[in-house]
């Protein structure tokens, strides 16, 4: 199910001289990162440094002004829908329906991914990793906001996928699913995957890469 | 096909589950119409007269007034953004939405529009055009409202602007739906109006649903 790209010896997802240019004015330039498969990036940078604004390009929510992101030497813009068949992102919002179950929610983001065949057992154990399995049949509506959170993180569990965009996702998490989170986060890179993170939390993954994203901050006008 | 299939079911089963939308649709339909006998008189000629019209523009009406919902909750809770982010073409996506808005309020309009056309005393031979041009009209009203659905994601105040954008282009639809019903009661066969309604379907199917994807590509960014 996980998907190895162990091929090349070098950088399988790149960015090279981004610019943003967001709400007017140039959130930051020069901007260049490389990811390979089972390393972690994590973003670092005050608020509205543009921390959101490059996981959004890394998904290929817009485009950078400037500067090119590619997957194995191809830019992303190629082919949208392959880029989102090997992406995971979490945003700001949970997007959790309060009129349909916990499952039933996962379930219907687990069918448009590419290989999910017949993964009951596959969302089941999502929300067992998340701690969440005792939630399984109750309806949106009733979960608090850090059960929400878990909710969509087990989303991502729910379907492989080799690139996680994660925008602060311990956001309204308590201590025990940071601790999941955490856990995944390792499972998901000893199997090859790729995370990139937003994150204010002082403790930071294992052997991650730091990028300092306020250090391509474009010079005010 | 199957991201087709499952944005339809999932759309379906939270129109259900959220229960009196599309009553409320049908609801105002039934109103609207049944204001003109009050407004215009009782007379059975008068009415007779108006009676393709007036059901044709509280159709319109009736389905524009759930438009402004067909993106925009799934908007503010970051499914959109999710959705554009499925190894689904966002296309797919806003047919399939399109799809569900008509099986929710089209086809119920269709299906009260009889029992109205009793109540405004339409000649008996305007029933089955006016069947067949709703079958065929309002289809391609959910499409073209798709893009004004999918302009006004992000604005406030969006439904006002939504009737201006799109009630402009409903003009042809009533033109043409209306026409077929007149001809028949005077006598005429309605199969070049009924083609002219075919021909605005078969052109919207394609173009809309390309439109509004770009569309909701824009108010992501």
């Amino acid at each position: 199910m996980q998907n190895h790209h162990l091929g090349s010896s070098l950088s399988l997802f790149t960015g090279t001289d981004l610019v943003c240019f967001r709400g007017g004015r140039t959130v930051f330039a020069g901007l260049g990162f490389a990811l390979s498969p089972g390393e972690a990036l994590m973003l670092r940078g005050p608020n509205g440094s543009g921390k959101s604004s490059l996981l959004r390009l890394m998904a290929g929510l817009g485009q950078p002004l400037e500067g090119a992101l590619t997957w194995s030497d191809e830019s992303i813009a190629n082919d949208p829908e392959a880029h989102n068949a090997r992406l995971h992102y979490i945003g700001h919002a949970d997007p959790v329906k309060p009129v349909l179950t916990v499952t039933e929610n996962l379930r219907f983001w687990a069918t448009l991914r590419p290989g999910f065949g017949n993964g009951e057992d596959a969302i089941a154990s999502a929300l067992e990793k998340l701690g969440i399995g005792h939630l399984a049949d109750v309806p949106g509506r009733f979960l608090s906001a850090g059960q929400k959170r878990r909710v969509n993180l087990a989303r991502i569990l729910a379907a492989p996928a080799s690139l996680w965009l994660l925008d602060e996702p311990q956001t309204a998490l308590d201590r025990a699913a940071e601790k999941n989170l955490k856990d995944a986060i390792a499972d998901h890179r000893a199997g090859g995957g790729m995370v990139a993170i937003s994150s204010h939390a002082e403790n930071s993954l294992a052997n991650a890469r730091e990028l300092d994203i306020n250090q391509f901050r474009a010079d005010s006008p | 096909m199957n991201g087709f299939l499952a944005i339809v079911r999932r759309d379906l089963r939270l129109a259900f589950r959220q229960g009196l939308d599309s009553l409320m649709v049908v609801a105002f339909f039934v109103i609207a119409v049944v204001l003109f006998p009050f407004g215009v008189g009782p007379q059975p000629n008068t009415l007779a007269r108006i009676a393709p019209g007036v059901i044709w523009v509280a159709a319109l009406l009736a389905s524009m007034l759930s438009l402004e919902r067909l993106f925009q909750t799934d908007y503010e809770d970051g499914s959109l953004e999710l959705l554009a982010l499925q190894p689904v073409a966002l296309e797919i996506t806003v047919m399939a939405k399109v799809t569900v808005h008509w099986l929710t309020t089209g086809l119920p309009l269709i299906v009260a529009a009889p029992l109205l056309g009793v109540l405004m005393n339409l000649p008996e031979d305007g029933y089955m055009p006016l069947m067949i041009a709703l079958t065929l009209g309002t289809p391609t009203l959910s499409l073209i409202g798709a893009i004004g659905a999918a302009l006004i994601l992000g604005s406030r105040r969006g439904g006002i602007l939504l009737s201006l954008l799109v009630l402009p282009l409903y003009i042809p639809v009533l033109i043409f739906g209306v026409s077929a019903v007149d001809v028949v009661i005077g006598g005429f066969s309605a199969k070049p109006q009924l083609l002219i309604l075919s021909g605005l379907l078969v052109g919207a199917l394609p173009l809309c649903p390309w439109a509004g994807a770009a569309a909701v590509r824009q108010g992501l960014e």
